[in-house]
């Protein structure tokens, strides 16, 4: 049986001649992304903005949403939004925080409740209270710099400084252009979305860590190649493992995507993005080329190159 | 790296073997695993978000607890000067403390007993030091009593662990199946209870404090009058309950007669002549006593039954009541007779708790969740199955027995620690697969470069996996970062997605060291392969 090959077998693409194109590319989508984040702002949902989500399905056939509206709008609870979530009988409905504190969210579901009576099933119903939000958020905040904190003095121990350093600056390159997109997108900002973020972190680190582990074992065993010619080296021979491990993992998300339901849409839609997408370019085009800018390779001894140790 | 010794071959095989193995008691019927030993009951709980049920965060209202506190040392402050018969004026609270004026001459005297209010924190055999009232003494024989941080953070700490019980009783009245309430951070409450589709009644339950007093109502004035003008000092107006419809004033004495401590007892039932929901009643031997005193004493008069500062009836005392047992009635629906018994009997909560998040998933959408996480599960993994057979031929399957075996050492591990599956966590494992083949990916790629650089098929496969390995723990501990992370900072779900994503990557670790392996070395040992099929 003939097996598949993606990826030829010795590429030898000039990588590190696209960091003249890449590295401008990357600061001018990441510029897009804050101002994306600042002008545009993310949809918070109500786990850091706090507030009373609702998913109802009408018993009766397709829900009729401008009556639901109309409806709750009489309510006088503020903002209410109302959105077709998944099938044509199912109604996700957000209302803003109410003011006065925890005890006013409950009345307001019990409004809503009684407003809608007996016409509907309440599939969901979750009230985050205004000082609940605010920590979850600071938690959230907190948990992505620590992170980030731990990885990079992980990875100082096991490599250079400048690795960490490399791997810190694709590490936040990815979550600056996740989050642009999420804003781009409008994708509910929640809780679920910061364990997408740090999955994120995690997966587009490991695959920065194949590559960095390649040139280290490279840079022992050639002293005296040119150090672009050594990451090209490193990247060309961990394309093949890049690429197909890409495609495993785009295939169990596309999975999740296609069949996971609406719950992790968002989710899988986030992490399809900063994995698949931004995860593999950011290893390749961001986090190996600055090492050349970060110094790397330059105490090299002056020697002969170690001959590959062949039998 | 290709040869095992024969012990350590088995140590593998056994290792995962016994790990798949607490798998097994998921496939079955909960009744049919309820007959097993107990060791080998432990399975996978299913997440709120997955069976339905209700997750709710409650908060003991601290500034209830501190004002209780600083009233009680103000009443403590005024038994005792009285006590000592020293002069005092202005006795109040004041901020965090209560302060007094005491007369020219009592200073001293003051000064010496209101010392004793002071304990030294956590008892007599408190060794901190702290203490938990402090007492500083002005000009013009002002005397500041504070109530210390610790003292009031430890009677915090009280209220919760008292709260958590009451919590408990009142949960259990209605039910459900296997409720979890526990403690969280300093203080809140989490209760959580699987199944529960409406958690209507479960929060009005657990939104009253349910303090009862039966006290004489102070007929000395017009509960109007007492409404606008100053009432006595000794007592106060409350409202009657808005279950009459309107809700009427009354003056009611301070003084608690019997208070709802003393209860043994209480029962929903009806009136045997009006055929009304009634609550029934009996008091412990003491509160018997102190009920039986004072109805004797105040026959014909009126007193009231008080619950949260809110007046549900208030009977004339046709009789002396020397039995310990009464009834209370106040138009209540079956209901509502129903639940105050249940208050009743799980007593009142030291101070108010208010709910500051709510999630209820209903059955409905579990069940959706858990056929949707089930497709998309089956899906992601027939397709990277797929894919890796295509792609690497005999070493793709290799690589996906290891992944199957990793998936079902997962599955162990999450039952061994009995931990919640949740909707993220389903995906959590979706993901596993994706990346668990990249561990096999990883050594196969470096078998192919190996063979391409020269060397001989089984030193190939050798310098593969011994170089691959290196990177696989390297790569991997970053992601195990982070979701230990994620498991520290989340919840519920979150926290779900974050064990199994922590426990794929151990198991992925572990199968790519020593199962994958282990298949590779005896198919070299068993071939003796002259090219290698990759």
């Amino acid at each position: 049986m003939k097996l598949l090959r993606i990826v030829p077998d010795d590429t030898k693409f000039d990588f590190m001649r696209f960091r003249r194109i890449s590295f401008p590319v990357s600061a001018l989508l990441s510029i897009m992304a804050i101002a994306l984040y600042f002008f545009h702002g993310l949809n918070f949902g109500i786990d850091f903005r706090g507030g009373t989500l609702l998913e109802v399905q009408s018993k009766s056939g397709p829900a009729d949403i401008a009556k639901m509206r109309t409806t709750l709008g009489g309510l006088n609870l503020g903002e209410v939004q109302l959105q077709q979530f998944g099938g044509p009988t199912d109604v996700l409905i957000r209302i803003s925080e109410q003011p006065g504190g925890d005890a006013a969210q409950q009345a307001a579901v019990q409004k809503v409740r009684a407003a809608l009576g007996s016409e509907v099933d309440y599939r969901r119903v979750e009230v985050v209270g205004p000082r609940v939000s605010g920590e979850l958020l600071s938690y959230g905040v907190i948990g992505l710099i620590l992170a980030i904190l731990c990885i990079f003095i992980y990875l100082w121990f096991r490599f250079e400084w400048q690795f960490a350093l490399g791997a810190m600056i694709a590490n936040v390159h990815d979550l600056v252009l996740t989050i642009g997109f999420m804003s781009l997108a409008q994708i509910d900002f929640d809780l679920t979305s910061i364990a997408a973020l740090l999955t994120i972190l995690g997966y587009s680190l490991n695959d920065t860590v194949v590559i960095y582990d390649r040139i280290r074992e490279m840079l022992r065993r050639y002293k005296k190649l040119p150090i672009a010619d050594l990451l090209n080296a490193s990247i060309n021979s961990t394309l093949s493992r890049s690429v197909i491990t890409h495609v495993t993992v785009s295939l169990a998300l596309l999975a999740l995507l296609l069949f996971g339901g609406q719950a992790i849409h968002s989710f899988t839609a986030t992490m399809m993005f900063g994995v698949v997408l931004v995860g593999t370019y950011t290893s390749i085009f961001i986090a190996a080329p600055i090492l050349i800018y970060l110094g790397v390779g330059l105490g090299r001894a002056e020697g002969r190159d170690e001959t590959p140790d062949r039998p | 790296m290709l040869y095992f010794t024969r012990w350590k071959a088995a140590a593998v095989v056994f290792t995962a073997f016994i790990v798949c193995l607490f798998a097994v008691p998921n496939f079955f019927p909960e009744k049919t695993v309820q007959s097993w030993p107990k060791w080998a009951q432990r399975h996978v709980v299913l997440g709120l978000d997955l069976q339905g049920g209700s997750h709710i965060l409650l908060e003991v209202d601290s500034n209830a607890v501190r004002k209780e506190k600083l009233e009680t040392l103000r009443d403590d402050v005024r038994r005792v000067l009285r006590e000592a018969r020293v002069g005092y004026t202005g006795l109040a609270v004041r901020g965090n403390s209560v302060e007094v004026r005491i007369r020219e001459g009592g200073e001293q005297q003051a000064r010496t007993k209101l010392q004793d209010l002071s304990q030294p924190l956590g008892g007599i055999l408190g060794t901190s030091g702290a203490r938990t009232v402090d007492i500083t003494t002005e000009a013009g024989g002002l005397i500041r009593l504070t109530m210390t941080e610790p003292a009031i953070i430890e009677r915090i700490r009280q209220s919760v662990e008292q709260s958590i019980q009451i919590v408990e009783r009142r949960v259990n009245e209605l039910g459900t199946v296997e409720p979890l309430i526990q403690r969280q951070g300093v203080d809140r409450i989490l209760v959580q209870v699987p199944g529960l589709q409406d958690p209507t009644r479960l929060k009005e339950l657990l939104g009253k404090t349910a303090k009862l007093d039966f006290r004489l109502v102070d007929l000395t004035m017009a509960p109007e009058q007492a409404q606008a003008g100053r009432a006595p000092p000794e007592s106060e107006v409350l409202m009657s309950s808005a279950k009459q419809g309107q809700r009427a004033p009354y003056l009611i004495e301070k003084r608690v007669m019997v208070s709802g401590g003393d209860l043994t007892d209480a029962q929903p039932g009806f009136d045997q002549r009006s055929s009304e929901p009634i609550v029934s009643f009996r008091f412990n031997t003491s509160g018997a006593r102190k009920f039986a005193q004072v109805t004797q004493e105040n026959v014909g008069k009126p007193f009231a039954i008080v619950l949260d500062n809110e007046v549900i009836s208030a009977p004339v005392i046709r009789e002396p009541i020397l039995g310990g047992s009464g009834q209370i009635s106040g138009s209540f629906t079956v209901e509502q007779a129903n639940d105050l018994a249940i208050l009743l009997r799980a007593g009142a909560l030291p101070a108010p708790l208010t709910i500051i998040e709510e999630r209820t998933v209903g059955p409905g959408l579990g069940q959706d969740s858990i056929e949707k996480g089930k497709l998309s599960s089956y899906v992601g993994a027939a397709m990277v199955i797929i894919f890796m057979l295509v792609t690497y031929g005999l070493f793709g399957l290799f690589a996906n027995i290891a992944v199957a075996i990793n998936v079902a050492m997962i599955f162990g591990i999450l039952s061994l620690l009995n931990a919640t599956l949740t909707l993220p966590g389903i995906a959590g494992i979706v993901l596993t697969v994706g990346i668990a083949v990249d561990s096999n990916v990883l050594i196969y790629e470096r078998i192919r470069e190996e063979v391409r650089g020269g060397r001989s098929p089984i030193n190939a496969i050798d310098a593969g996996f011994s170089r691959a390995l290196a990177t696989i723990l390297d790569s991997n501990i970053t992601t195990f970062i982070a979701a230990a992370v994620l498991f520290y900072i989340g919840t519920g779900p979150v926290r779900g997605f974050a064990v199994t994503l922590g426990i794929g990557i151990l198991t992925t670790v572990f199968t790519a060291f020593t199962v994958t392996r282990l298949i590779v070395a005896y198919w070299v040992r068993w071939r003796r392969p002259q090219h290698v099929p990759i």
